[in-house]
């Protein structure tokens, strides 16, 4: 589907519209415009606080993702080269991932402590195992007569890793890490809604306990205009590596 | 492998009883875990002896409910809508497939605001969470619903209701029962997260409030109740669809 400006701007256009709506439908005690929300978000920016608990986040973040990806992408490996283990483990990691990670949230604070370890673990937790699963499929789904014309051709495993696995997985991999991505930014800032006392999860429960309605909007918008800038330029990366694996 | 499923048992068994006796041993202390023995036995009690139990327990399964049924139908309708309206859905696309890496949790203070605390906002929390899966399941179904379909349907001259009816849903089921299955597992989480963060009642409340009061033995039963659950519920699920793909994938 190929997208054009127009479909942005309307896109834009509606969801201002909507917002808009939604304000006049329920009030400024629940919700605040969108220009006024661009405001307070211009005024929030500029404050010191503000970019002290940004860099918290980002920082746990990153660790989170790091762990994630990295361990999710060697576990989904090796157990999707191995047929047996993907068959006895993968209803079990399925399993573990339909679980609401939030139930382990206290089991996380009492190992890790209050602090940045627990959201660290919190963040890797929820990105974890879509990456797995994601790589685990990239494996297995490997087309069979790909791996035997590489038998026939002798190609030696490095070669075979080089020129046939990693051109093949490729696209389901890259989706599993923008999935993973998503998932472990949720759950850094999950961490941080509870038992945190800096990050932009803090600040936004802050707001919360005082009922700070503008505050809460900006910083609402602020983290869905990150989370979704993101994910598009994960999405070109992989409508990228897809073109040039087909 | 000729026993997936004995496999599977021996390594979980394995894993509990090492928990157990890493617990019992003292390698992991009793403030930070107790022994799944005793979460079992905790589980136990609750559900005999605890008054607000059963209470709890109803008013998180209503939640999930209504948060299911509102995100399959409206998730099914909305999904016909938008792939009647090409242009609708160019529009909307980056909205559906970047929906999920919005922390869609950060709207639960606002609907809190909006709706008050109580079982709507928990309901619509796992509603917004699941009915997007929904949608975008029903538009992938009656995309992958072959032309040829559609064009036997119009040689033998079948009117348009038993065309959807009898054609096209048929067609289209094994992929709207993923949407289905990723509708009721995002509920689930809705429902629990929401209550969790904040609520009156429910499960995840009561989860929240025992993790507060460091009473570990109800916490790590409710742990635990919430594992059985959802294990059981995707178990259930997992057949089924593998059952519906079987049935309509015989090659």
């Amino acid at each position: 589907m190929k997208q054009r400006w127009s479909d942005y701007l309307m896109l834009v256009v509606g969801l201002a519209v909507l917002w808009q709506l939604a304000y006049y439908f329920a009030g400024p005690d629940a919700i605040a415009p969108p220009w006024q929300t661009l405001q307070r978000l211009a005024i929030i920016v500029r404050q010191e606080p503000f970019w002290e608990n940004a860099r918290a986040t980002g920082s746990a973040f990153l660790y989170a993702a790091v762990l994630a990806l990295s361990g999710g992408l060697v576990i989904g490996i090796a157990i999707g080269s191995s047929a047996a283990a993907h068959e006895i483990l993968s209803p079990i990691l399925e399993t573990l991932y339909s679980i609401p990670k939030i139930v382990l949230y206290p089991v996380i604070l009492l190992v890790f402590g209050l602090g940045p370890a627990a959201k660290i673990a919190f963040g890797a937790l929820h990105g974890f195992f879509p990456v797995t699963l994601f790589a685990i499929g990239a494996i297995r789904n490997i087309q069979p007569v790909l791996l035997r014309t590489a038998r026939v051709m002798r190609l030696a495993p490095l070669s075979l890793a080089r020129h046939i696995l990693l051109p093949a997985a490729l696209p389901e991999i890259v989706t599993g890490l923008r999935i993973g991505f998503s998932t472990t930014l949720l759950g850094t800032l999950i961490g941080e809604l509870f038992a945190s006392s800096q990050g932009l999860g803090f600040m936004l429960i802050h707001a919360m306990d005082s009922h700070n309605v503008p505050d809460i909007m900006a910083l609402t918008f602020l983290l869905f205009l990150v989370a979704t800038c993101a994910n598009a330029i994960i999405l070109a990366i992989e409508h990228h590596v897809r073109a040039h694996a087909a | 492998m000729k026993h997936p499923a004995l496999w599977r048992s021996a390594i979980a068994g394995g894993l509990v009883l090492a928990l157990e006796v890493l617990c019992r041993t003292g390698v992991i202390n009793a403030f930070t875990m107790i022994p799944p023995s005793k979460m079992l036995v905790a589980l136990a009690n609750m559900m005999r002896h605890a008054d607000w139990f059963w209470a709890d327990a109803r008013y998180t399964f209503q939640n999930v409910a209504a948060a299911i049924v509102l995100s399959i139908v409206p998730g099914f309708l909305i999904g016909l809508v938008i792939h009647a309206l090409p242009r609708l859905r160019r529009v909307l696309n980056p909205v559906l497939l970047s929906y999920y890496s919005v922390p869609t949790f950060v709207f639960y203070p606002l609907l809190i605001v909006i709706f008050g605390i109580g079982q709507l906002s928990l309901t619509i929390m796992g509603a917004m969470f699941g009915v997007v899966a929904m949608i975008s399941s029903t538009l992938t179904a009656i995309d992958r619903i072959p032309r040829v379909y559609g064009k036997v349907a119009r040689v033998m001259r079948i009117n348009r209701w038993r065309t959807a009816l009898r054609i096209t849903l048929p067609a289209a089921t094994p992929h709207l029962f993923t949407g289905v299955k990723l509708a009721v597992a995002y509920s689930v989480i809705g429902v629990i997260a929401g209550e969790f963060i904040l609520a009156t009642a429910g499960l995840g409340r009561r989860l929240s409030l025992s993790f507060n009061e460091f009473d570990n033995a109800t916490m790590y039963g409710l742990i635990l109740l919430i594992f059985i659950v959802v294990a059981i519920i995707n178990g259930v699920l997992q057949r089924w669809e593998a059952r519906i793909y079987r049935r309509w994938y015989r090659a």
